[in-house]
């Protein structure tokens, strides 16, 4: 289990990485979406790994650890919150100049919208 | 335990929904009650900083839990300081978003400054990392709203930018504090400055990375090379009295490493040795020299200030990564003044704007306004490039001093000297092509002039440069405070007996009862204290 978490967070890690590489917002997004995704399960992960035990002190043997639950619940609404934020920012962005690129536009691209225009 | 120190946290989390509600379409009351909140604030945070200056350690355990277990805020010289630095600053802004009218281009402007207060207040004070974190999104969260109020495309785009960025930096966060409580099974400060002085040096790897990533976390927050890309265009977009209010906000990720790199993971502690001294001065020299290339390469003011920004942070952090007392003493006092510069002068970028209608360093003709606004560009400038008599002098020379006796004393002179004369160029450029060279400019008698700005925006900015002035004049008492400070950080015995001793729902009541008998003064006095109020 330990090994199919881990490579769970890799490979979510990775993915997020390169699709904010792509610098245009939507695939951005969806990256930073899946970093988010990535950090949850470490965090989740962060408290040790274990199956079927309830995170209440219940008898002192098997239990798993509370916070990092809590820690998770906190970032997961956060990191939702500020999803919505950004999504409803580069859309209006978006709508606005009509070109989704997250960095400054390149020249070849304000050329042609220059001729368009 | 004293309960004021939860208000400078609470006050305005009351303001904001209260603004929201009660006062939504009066722009009249919703500014009575913001600039009240903002004084009410200062007045808070003056009772703390005042309480806290003799050395005591304030704690407010949330829902009386004690402190491994709950969430603890801790005042200190430090947090209690910055708090009353956050509270004199927005007073400043606020004051000049009223006079320009800044506030009105946008919906919701002081409900958002109200939230960014509480934001920079609850990451000054909490005592738990966890919370840092928490306090870290809704200083951000505020500041996404505030950096596009007033709308229009070049600032989304820029607060795309600037949000992505943010996320990207609180994604890595929680990375870094996933493992540590992995590593230590704890996210409270004191706790784990407790802890990490058990782990064996030779199983630091986990703890190595750890700290690796929250000093890069930080570093983001502070915008210190190569992290900063996210500030110039997101402080050049962002509307005045914003950017103004955002001159501390990179002074949260300095105060974030000097809490956690001495406190947690201290300069002699072997479980991290090396990680401080190798990177933290050369990457500090590094964004100061940048920033003051950036401010001679800058083609529009506001970009040239931003630099200037980065260019201050490097300073603050060049102090804090000499690890000694001198240096954080004199880091501490140029990042008061650096911030209070680096607000005064976005304030004036904005006023030049308002008279000449962009800030593109080129000549154009003088407008209403432009003589009183150029005397307080050429004061703001000479604070920020340091030069004699204000008190950027004074903090560079503090920082000077005491590199002398840290690593690479040569490399540290030659770099601070050098990029104070780029950017005293910079500057007197800038100055004298929007200021000096207007009068050679034909007047076009056909344009319609400029109003010039309100009396209110001056009063602000002029507010701003008569704290830098005290500033400069109390150099030596305000550098002996710091020094009391630096002190203070650098022997946090007492700050960690206080979270940890004192007695709450769970806490170890015995312990505590025994600590209290043998040194008396720091948990004990601060309970007793609360009680009175």
């Amino acid at each position: 289990m330990e090994f199919l978490v881990a490579s769970a967070i890799g490979i979510l890690t990775a993915a997020g990485l390169y699709l904010v590489t792509r610098l245009r917002t939507f695939p951005v997004i969806l990256g930073v979406s899946l970093l988010t995704y990535a950090v949850n399960v470490f965090l989740f992960a962060s408290g040790r790994l274990t199956t079927q035990a309830p995170p209440i002190l219940t008898d002192a043997t098997t239990y798993t650890d509370p916070l990092p639950q809590a820690l998770v619940l906190t970032a997961i609404v956060i990191s939702f919150g500020m999803t919505a934020v950004i999504v409803m920012i580069a859309l209006g962005a978006y709508l606005g100049t009509d070109d989704d690129h997250v960095d400054d536009v390149p020249a070849k691209q304000a050329r042609k919208k220059g001729d368009a225009a | 335990m004293t309960h004021w120190l939860i208000a400078p946290v609470v006050l305005p989390a009351m303001v904001a929904p209260f603004i929201i509600l009660a006062a939504r379409y009066h722009i009249g009351i919703q500014r009575v009650f913001s600039v009240v909140g903002v004084l009410v604030q200062i007045a808070i945070a003056l009772g703390l900083a005042l309480r806290t200056s003799d050395g005591t350690v304030l704690l407010y355990q949330l829902g009386d839990w004690a402190a491994p277990f709950g969430i603890v805020l801790v005042g200190d010289r430090l947090s209690t300081m910055l708090v009353l630095l956050t509270a004199v600053l927005s007073l400043f802004v606020l004051l000049y978003a009223i006079g320009s009218k800044w506030d009105e281009r946008g919906r919701h402007f002081h409900v958002l400054f109200a939230f960014q207060i509480m934001g920079i207040s609850g990451a000054f004070l909490t005592g738990d990392l966890f919370n840092l974190f928490v306090f870290f999104e809704v200083l951000l969260i505020a500041s996404y709203g505030l950096m596009i109020h007033s709308g229009g495309n070049a600032r989304l785009r820029a607060g795309v930018q600037y949000v992505l960025f943010n996320l990207l930096g609180s994604t890595l966060f929680l990375f870094a504090l996933g493992a540590i409580y992995a590593e230590t099974g704890t996210l409270n400060m004191a706790d784990l400055a407790q802890r990490t002085q058990l782990i064996d040096p030779d199983a630091s790897a986990g703890i190595r990375v750890a700290a690796v990533l929250l000093i890069l976390v930080f570093a983001i927050k502070a915008a210190i090379v190569p992290l900063h890309f996210w500030l110039p265009s997101s402080y050049a977009e962002a509307p005045a009295p914003v950017a103004a209010l955002f001159a501390i906000m990179t002074k949260v990720g300095g105060y974030a490493i000097i809490r956690v790199y001495t406190l947690v993971f201290p300069a002699d502690l072997e479980l991290t040795a090396g990680l401080h001294d190798v990177w933290l001065l050369p990457a500090a020299l590094l964004s100061m020299a940048v920033g003051a290339v950036g401010v001679l390469a800058a083609k529009k003011l506001d970009r040239l200030v931003a630099f200037a920004v980065i260019s201050s942070m490097g300073m603050v952090m060049i102090g804090v990564a000499l690890f000694s007392e001198a240096g954080l003493a004199a880091a501490l006092y140029y990042m008061i003044h650096s911030t209070l510069a680096a607000a005064s002068l976005f304030l004036i970028v904005d006023l030049v704007r308002q008279s000449r209608g962009h800030v593109k360093l080129k000549t154009a003709a003088p407008v209403a306004g432009a003589a009183l606004t150029a005397g307080v560009f050429m004061a703001a400038a000479i604070a920020m490039t340091g030069l004699p008599p204000l008190s950027g002098f004074v903090g560079k020379l503090m920082i000077l001093q005491a590199a002398l006796d840290g690593p690479l004393p040569v490399w540290t002179w030659a770099l601070i000297l050098v990029s104070s004369l780029v950017s005293v160029v910079g500057f007197a450029r800038a100055g004298s092509t929007i200021f000096w060279k207007a009068q050679s400019v034909e007047v076009d008698e056909t344009a319609e002039p400029a109003a010039p700005p309100a009396t209110l925006s001056y009063v602000a900015v002029g507010g701003l440069l008569a704290l830098l002035l005290a500033l400069t004049g109390f150099a030596g008492r305000v550098y002996e405070y710091n020094t009391a400070t630096a002190a203070q950080l650098y022997a946090p015995q007492p700050y960690i007996d206080t979270v940890m001793n004192t007695p709450g729902k769970l806490g170890r009541a015995g312990d505590a009862k025994a600590d209290y008998d043998t040194d008396g003064k720091t948990g004990d006095e601060t309970k007793t204290e609360g009680e009175t109020h």
